[in-house]
């Protein structure tokens, strides 16, 4: 499934789109290139789930964790990573606990110890617009999906309507 | 008094030697760089085995230069946070042993406040209180320093650290890690007049940061120009743009900072303050404001260990150390921080 974003603002409402389909444990890969709009998705993303402060890049931590009121999310950027073992020393498995949403940056640089993920995010720049390919890998995944693409017709035909 | 200090926070293992009446006698510094060279960034587990290898080594030879032994030693600082936890943890076990065994008191030490008072290991040092402009690869920051210890963040990044911005847009025009000093380089060569990029939140009243937009605004202008015939000109041209997008937004805003604070001396700290540019910059820039700017020289700006064993000094003198047992910590809020007391 294939989504356009023209700009930097409809990158944050994809992600508002998905923070109201988000289910406990859901994990979502987050793919591009540098400067694709991955960090500006997840800020979309926890800006409609409320959260006021800052989404700073997980670069540097390697994790940054949100606790929110009934949900809490991790918010990964495997960037720095050289070895998929090295997930091992970070106590992946203390995050990816089922309850948690974990959305993961450069998740293939964890490759072989990462789980499979429930839905898959590719962002491809074309222009100053970005392209987002959606590949649901469980069903939860394809939930997820179906929920985006249910707020997207609701929004069209309450344009069509008003 | 006189402190072995360790700092193992991120890539670089550094010690040094600092004494209260003589100055800082000596240090070492273990830069770990070229080996995450091939990564493109601190590789977490290679850089805490390599501090292992390397700490133990760096504590005699800084010794032997300060031409000093135990029995002169009075105390041992090391980095306890923040920082990635298995780096900070060698520095942590290796200086908690050697006081333990030495009898010795030991104390544990905030990375960025270490960042925060190298620049008083310089002469003239600065007077406090001032404003401090922290720029690195994991950290940006502005901080009213009341004096050592009362540190209040007044201003500070929304997304990406600067640091963080050059290391990635370097990696984006094909430049080796670390990004920033070949960045600049580039830059040099760059047409200033080719690119404007934005100046990130600067129409906004406050004194916060967000850098993330500059490097999709890089990464944006590279894939427009990707058939451009002259890659060479287009990288430098795109370099010398970004470059002089970051300067003018720290700029703008450390002087906001210290129209708002109502001081007049700034001090520039962190591994980017090594950057010519913003040095000239900020140095015109406090001039205008009928301040003064200061920095560290640049082995002082970057990780080091001559700055964590002065901060140690300074709360050991004031009689802080804690006994037995450590815990680091990957977050440590600064402003949680106490004043140190007079020695």
């Amino acid at each position: 499934m294939e989504f356009r974003a023209a700009s930097e603002q409809e990158m944050e409402a994809f992600g508002a789109r998905l923070a109201r389909g988000l289910a406990p444990g859901l994990v979502i890969h987050l793919g591009g290139p540098l400067g694709a709009g991955k960090t500006t998705l997840v800020r979309g993303l926890l800006r409609s789930l409320g959260w006021a402060g800052a989404v700073k890049s997980p670069t540097y931590a390697l994790v940054e964790t949100y606790a929110l009121d009934d949900i809490l999310l991790h918010h990964f950027d495997l960037y720095r990573l050289s070895d998929p073992e090295e997930l091992e020393f970070m106590g992946l498995r203390d995050f990816l606990d089922g309850h948690a949403i974990c959305l993961i940056e450069w998740a293939e640089r964890g490759h072989g110890i990462l789980p499979e993920p429930d839905l898959r995010i590719g962002i491809r720049p074309l222009g100053t617009g970005r392209d987002l390919r959606c590949d649901p890998g469980t069903p939860a995944g394809a939930r997820l999906l179906a929920a985006v693409i249910e707020t997207l017709a609701a929004d069209r035909d309450g344009r069509g309507a008003g | 008094m006189r402190v072995i200090g360790l700092e193992t926070s991120c890539d670089e293992s550094g010690v040094a030697i600092y004494d209260a009446r003589e100055g800082l006698l000596a240090q070492r510094l273990h830069s770990q760089s070229r080996m995450h060279a091939e990564y493109a960034g601190v590789v977490p587990e290679l850089a805490s085995r390599d501090h292992v290898r390397r700490i133990l080594p760096l504590v005699t030879e800084v010794m032997r230069e300060a031409g000093t032994g135990w029995g002169q030693i009075d105390g041992i600082a090391y980095t306890a946070g923040p920082g990635l936890v298995g780096a900070l943890l060698v520095g942590a076990s290796v200086g908690r042993s050697l006081a333990w065994s030495r009898g010795l008191p030991a104390v544990p030490v905030h990375h960025l406040e270490g960042h925060l008072l190298a620049a008083l290991l310089e002469r003239p040092a600065p007077v406090c209180p001032f404003v401090a402009l922290l720029v690195s690869g994991g950290h940006t920051l502005l901080v009213k320093v009341e004096r050592a210890g009362r540190y209040e963040i007044i201003g500070e990044t929304l997304d990406d650290a600067v640091g963080e911005a050059f290391d990635k847009t370097a990696t984006l025009l094909d430049l080796p890690y670390p990004g920033g000093p070949a960045l600049e380089q580039l830059a040099r060569a760059g047409d200033p007049a080719r690119f404007s990029f934005p100046r990130p939140m600067v129409d906004r009243p406050g004194l916060e940061f967000s850098f993330s937009g500059l490097k999709t605004f890089a990464a944006n202008t590279l894939l427009g120009y990707r058939h451009a015939s002259d890659r060479d000109r287009l990288r430098a041209d795109v370099a010398r743009a970004f470059q002089d997008a970051v300067v003018d937004t720290l700029a703008i805003k450390c002087r906001r900072a210290l129209r708002a604070t109502r001081l007049s001396r700034l001090v520039v700290a962190g591994g980017v303050g090594a950057n010519r540019a913003l040095r000239q910059r900020l140095t015109e820039l406090a001039r205008e404001e009928g301040g003064e700017a200061f920095f560290p020289r640049a082995e002082f700006c970057t990780d080091n260990g001559a700055m964590i064993a002065f901060a140690g000094c300074l709360r050991l003198q004031g009689g802080e150390w804690t006994r037995g047992g450590f815990d680091v910590r990957a977050r440590w809020p600064l402003d949680a921080l106490q004043a140190i007391a007079p020695g």
